[in-house]
């Protein structure tokens, strides 16, 4: 019973949530307030972890809940609960596609998007360094232009956009060596 | 079999990388797909994060059934999102069994820190190859810089963007008169396949 009530519940989650993996948070507020399975700072800590750990934050999330609500195996259904409408929907979406995308209507619509999509992809790149490399808020505290930035972070920044340009290796190449540098100096 | 079980791989692969949200996924599906395997353009890439960023659901998932999808109907859209949440479920489900002394833990806490920064380099990276890809127009540029503007400033969802996008991408194209063109070419390839 716990399982079927852990994949339906996740199955609306990942029908409802439209965009990122935070899209998800006022979503899964509510579930574990409905059913009572953990209190809101200890999910807090789960996407904390989530956030820092390999792979999406919704779906990291959905099996630390599952996990901790039924084991190993509500881990397993919750994780498929939350993939399973995106699975469904992306698949019909797909299946036209692939007949409409030489449709000029569909072309020239995504020639508008492209550009857009990049943008998207930059704002992106934008939020996660307000957060990691330079502070507003900082800041307007102190009016002082020294405190904007974070030194080290801009430092490696520089550095690892540099080797990418110049050496063009994997990207798991720069997460991996990230890490190690982030581990090595404290970051 | 032997496709299905590499979608599954290198999905498996992105799955294990990608740190934050599903763009952050993008610059290795490019490395894997484009620029290894070659079995995907460049621009079809964008076009599936595209879809992904605005239909329900996880977008890394979205992107990873779109992709699987394209490369190998339902079963690779199935190899695809599995071999992406597999990473996930086995280290998640390892540290759920440990999760009071993973908090203690600041070394993940660094590494992740400075994982970010990199993960901030490589969007970058990819930004300006998306740029080398365009068609380079000023109109593009506007476009890019308007969908930027109005997501970190005024928050707007993304949804919205890539919708006025695509009304944008069509108004211009039909006030260029490519549009008529294209559609002229579009039924005369089809009566042809007809025949």
């Amino acid at each position: 019973m716990i399982y079927l009530i852990l994949f339906l519940e996740f199955f609306k989650v990942g029908l409802f949530a439209l965009g990122g993996g935070l899209a998800a948070l006022p979503f899964l507020q509510d579930l574990i307030a409905k059913y009572g399975w953990m209190t809101a700072a200890e999910l807090l800590n789960m996407i904390a972890i989530s956030e820092s750990t390999p792979g999406a934050i919704g779906i990291n999330t959905a099996t630390f809940i599952g996990n901790n609500t039924a084991g190993i195996t509500g881990g397993i259904i919750a994780t498929a609960g939350l993939a399973a409408p995106s699975i469904i929907i992306i698949t019909i979406i797909a299946h036209y596609f692939e007949s409409f995308n030489q449709h000029p209507l569909v072309k020239s619509a995504f020639s508008g998007i492209r550009p857009a999509v990049a943008g998207l992809i930059g704002s992106a790149a934008f939020e996660l360094a307000r957060g990691g490399i330079f502070n507003l808020n900082n800041l307007q505290l102190n009016n002082n232009l020294l405190q904007f930035f974070d030194f080290k972070s801009l430092l490696l920044l520089i550095i690892i956009f540099a080797a990418i340009r110049k050496f063009k290796k994997h990207p798991i190449f720069y997460i991996m060596a990230a890490a190690l540098i982030g581990i090595i100096f404290k970051f | 079999m032997k496709k299905l079980l590499t979608i599954f791989l290198v999905f498996f692969k992105i799955g294990s990388f990608t740190f934050g949200g599903g763009y952050a996924m993008l610059p290795i599906i490019k490395r894997e797909l484009v620029d290894n395997l070659g079995w995907i353009k460049e621009n079809d890439i964008y076009n599936y994060y595209a879809i992904g960023q605005s239909t329900p659901g996880i977008i890394a998932v979205n992107t990873a059934t779109m992709t699987g999808y394209s490369l190998c109907g339902v079963k690779g859209a199935l190899a695809a999102t599995s071999g992406f949440i597999m990473p996930s479920l086995i280290i998640i489900t390892l540290i759920a069994s440990f999760f009071k002394r993973f908090q203690q833990i600041n070394l993940f806490q660094h590494a992740f820190a400075a994982i970010q920064v990199a993960v901030v380099a490589l969007i970058i990276d990819i930004v300006i190859k998306m740029w080398q890809k365009s068609d380079k127009s000023k109109i593009s540029l506007l476009i890019f810089l308007l969908a930027f503007l109005l997501l970190v400033i005024f928050d707007l969802s993304p949804v919205f963007v890539i919708l006025g996008s695509a009304a944008a991408g069509i108004s211009i194209q039909y006030y260029r008169g490519n549009l008529q063109s294209a559609y002229h070419n579009y039924h005369n390839q089809n009566q042809e396949s007809d025949k």
